[in-house]
């Protein structure tokens, strides 16, 4: 297993390479390092000597992919884009290039608003949508499953904009049970923090619980449930010990692939909720056309993204006896 | 002058590829045939189909515009000094002239729904009569509306018909559904045969690409790109024969750009799914059998191949279509989107959305805006899966 996981890491490498050179190209497209000076330096009053400070002070004065100018190897490393993202390799992610604030320290500081709204939503959902899967699994073909799934139907046609909207008007404006939008420090968190969990929660039952339920019934229609039932176990065992376990494959693919999307996928939910995590760190970065910042979120949104698949085939073996990894 | 944008191009093409399967699924017995008989016993299935169709009736209908020219004063054709026809800068469709009634009728702001007066007070002029006292006294009341009673859906704040506000999102929403799809169906065949059938260095190389594009997080991807390809589109200003391509051609607004970058990123599913199923076909008798003969290999990609992955390009659009529709309004709501001047169903939220804090709330663009995307999104849901199950019933387990 520990021979895969290398491999598998060594693998990511070419990836997170490729995803590097792709950001730097899309950022570099139609922005060449001079524009961004002149964005970030103000409009007016730039002279091209202040353009040539700002570009050597922020290493943006070498050329972006090749440097002709250099002979051998210094051809390719004396670039904007290696100098740029080797350094990424040991995480240190430099100054931004607007306000030369410390990104790391900055992601260390908004990470915790964001897992405060993540972490939650992500458990809570899970367990509400099993639950309900599970209880319409074990009322299938009755009255009240088609008409859960219906109503599941309805719930995922939706826009999560609707229950965002109206979360905060029915929560926040009506009943006055919580802030419409905003976060504050420590304990004061929490108030700021149910509105958006609950609606997170509410806008991933409607396709949550129909992937569930599809699921565990496939389970359900195996011949060891049959051999389980005909040996004359209670249905809540055969549900519950047996096809629960064994369902657990294709759930486990969904949940820990969603896990990178803990880190910046609640980017929509802050935006709408003015949560001052990494999303909106990220927005107000793309916005401001801060190369520095984009960049380490890219790379650390691909690192997870591919750290989550590898954690998907570990937990493989860890539920299945049978896989192996190899 | 006609005037055709990239994105009306979608709709033709959508259009036609309907009238086609429509047209070989209603003769002969052939796959389409008995596709079309197991959806047709569904009754929801077939009443979704007919929603799905007016839907795409209103896109079409908004997508054929053309300029009329301006008049001059003397009532004849107002030219530039070099002679060419001037034509008017907002090209209608036939939708704005079908509709041109409703779209006339605006009022100064804010009305509700079939509503005889304004929503807001006014300082104004008492009426002849119902004057009091001195004649300069002025009162504040509800104005009556300039069209009383005509407005279905109310008024938005600069007084337009919400209704029409929402028919006219319709076709942004059809071109995002169908259009993302569309645009990456060639190069996710292209790509994912290649690399199912040649497999080696050639899958190497696309399994790294989307594997690549997949490791990006989505949303940055798409506001990163829509910030640098979304200022794109016709700016306005004169408009002469000279100065669009081709006469006619509008090569790409905000729109067509987000349905581009919304089709890169959902480009690696499709791609991944086509390679797989490559992969099970390329080791089947009748490709052998094919190969035994001499067959060359790019007949048989496209004789035996291509058209047996047809059908996950048609489940794929057709599930792809609701979370599509849905996200179009989300990235408009946040301003990634369509431009703001667009028709569209996000645009309507995200202007509404701060008068529900109004005593009391102006609600009906809201109202009307979901009403119109669930309308939409409800039967392209329940027919997707239709359509799923009739043609490949082994998708059916498993997958959301």
């Amino acid at each position: 297993m520990l021979n895969y996981i290398i491999r598998r890491v060594l693998y990511a490498v070419p990836i997170i390479i490729g995803v590097n050179l792709l950001t730097t190209l899309l950022f570099f497209y139609v922005n060449t390092p001079d524009d961004m000076a002149r964005k970030i330096l103000g409009e007016k009053n730039v002279t091209p000597a202040l353009v040539e400070g700002w570009k050597k002070e922020h290493g943006y004065d070498l050329p972006v992919f090749v440097n002709p100018a250099q002979n051998g190897i210094g051809k390719v490393t004396r670039t904007i884009f290696f100098s740029k993202s080797v350094p990424l390799a040991w995480l240190d992610f430099g100054k931004s290039d607007r306000n030369n604030i410390d990104i790391a320290y900055e992601i260390k500081d908004r990470m915790w608003p964001s897992l405060a709204v993540a972490l939650p939503t992500f458990a809570i959902g899970i367990l509400v949508n099993l639950t309900l899967a599970m209880g319409l699994a074990f009322v299938r073909g009755t009255y009240l499953d088609l008409w859960g799934v219906v109503v599941c139907v309805i719930m995922m046609s939706v826009s999560t904009l609707f229950y965002i909207i109206g979360g905060q008007y029915i929560f926040g404006k009506l009943l006055v049970l919580s802030p419409i939008s905003g976060y504050d420090t420590g304990g004061y968190a929490a108030k700021f923090v149910i509105l958006p969990v609950v609606v997170g929660v509410i806008s991933s039952v409607g396709s949550g619980v129909r992937f569930y339920r599809t699921v565990y019934l496939e389970e359900l229609g195996k011949d060891y449930i049959r051999t389980a039932r005909a040996k004359g176990l209670s249905e809540t065992a055969v549900l519950f010990r047996h096809g629960l376990k064994n369902a657990m494959i294709p759930v486990l693919t969904n949940v820990v692939v969603s896990i990178p999307f803990l880190f910046y996928g609640s980017l929509l939910m802050e935006s709408f909720f003015s949560i001052p995590g990494l999303g909106s760190f990220t927005i107000d970065a793309i916005n401001a056309q801060d190369f520095a910042i984009v960049r380490a979120m890219v790379y650390l949104g691909s690192i997870l993204y591919i750290a989550g698949l590898i954690l998907t085939d570990i937990s493989y073996t860890l539920v299945d006896p049978r896989i192996t990894l190899e | 002058m006609p005037v055709i944008l990239a994105t009306d191009l979608i709709i033709y093409a959508v259009f036609l590829a309907t009238v086609f399967l429509a047209f070989s699924a209603g003769r002969g017995d052939g796959y389409l045939k008995q596709v079309w008989r197991h959806i047709r016993k569904d009754r929801l299935a077939v009443a979704s189909m007919l929603v799905l169709l007016a839907y795409g009736g209103v896109a079409l209908m908004d997508s054929i515009r053309w300029r009329d020219p301006v008049v001059a004063e003397d009532g004849k054709m107002a030219r530039t000094a070099e002679g060419e026809k001037i034509f008017s800068a907002e090209p209608l469709s036939l939708l704005d002239r079908a509709l041109s009634g409703v779209k006339e009728k605006t009022e100064k702001t804010f009305s509700a729904p079939l509503a005889r007066r304004l929503f807001v007070k006014e300082t104004m002029e008492p009426q002849d009569g119902k004057a009091v006292g001195a004649g300069l006294q002025v009162i504040r009341d509800y104005p009556p509306l300039k069209y009383p009673g005509t407005h279905l859906l109310g008024t938005d704040k600069v007084g337009g018909d919400v209704l029409f506000a929402s028919l006219k999102g319709i076709r942004t929403g059809v071109v995002i559904g169908t259009g993302t799809t569309v645009i990456i169906i060639p190069f996710a065949i292209l790509f994912g045969v290649m690399a199912g059938y040649f497999g080696g260095v050639t899958d190497d190389v696309i399994q790294y690409v989307y594997t690549t594009l997949s490791s990006i997080p989505g949303v940055l991807l798409i506001v990163a790109f829509m910030l640098i390809f979304g200022g794109g589109g016709y700016e306005g200003g004169l408009v002469t024969e000279r100065n669009l391509l081709w006469g006619f051609f509008v090569p790409g607004d905000r729109l067509f750009w987000l349905c581009v970058i919304m089709g890169i990123t959902s480009w690696t599913d499709l791609c991944r799914i086509i390679r797989g199923e490559t992969l099970k076909l390329r080791e089947l008798e009748y490709v052998q059998a094919a190969k035994a003969f001499g067959v060359s290999r790019p007949r048989i990609i496209a004789r035996h191949i291509v058209p047996n992955v047809m059908h996950l390009v048609l489940i794929t659009l057709v599930l792809q279509f609701s979370g599509l529709v849905l996200a179009e309004a989300v990235l408009s709501y946040i301003g990634i989107g369509v431009s703001p001047q667009m028709g569209s169903w996000g645009n309507m939220i995200n202007t509404a959305r701060l008068e529900l804090s109004r005593e009391p709330a102006v609600w009906w663009n809201l109202a009307s805006a979901f009403a119109f995307m669930f309308a939409l999104v409800l039967p392209a849901n329940i027919f997707g899966d239709a359509v799923r199950d009739a043609l490949d019933p082994r998708l059916r387990m498993g997958r959301r």
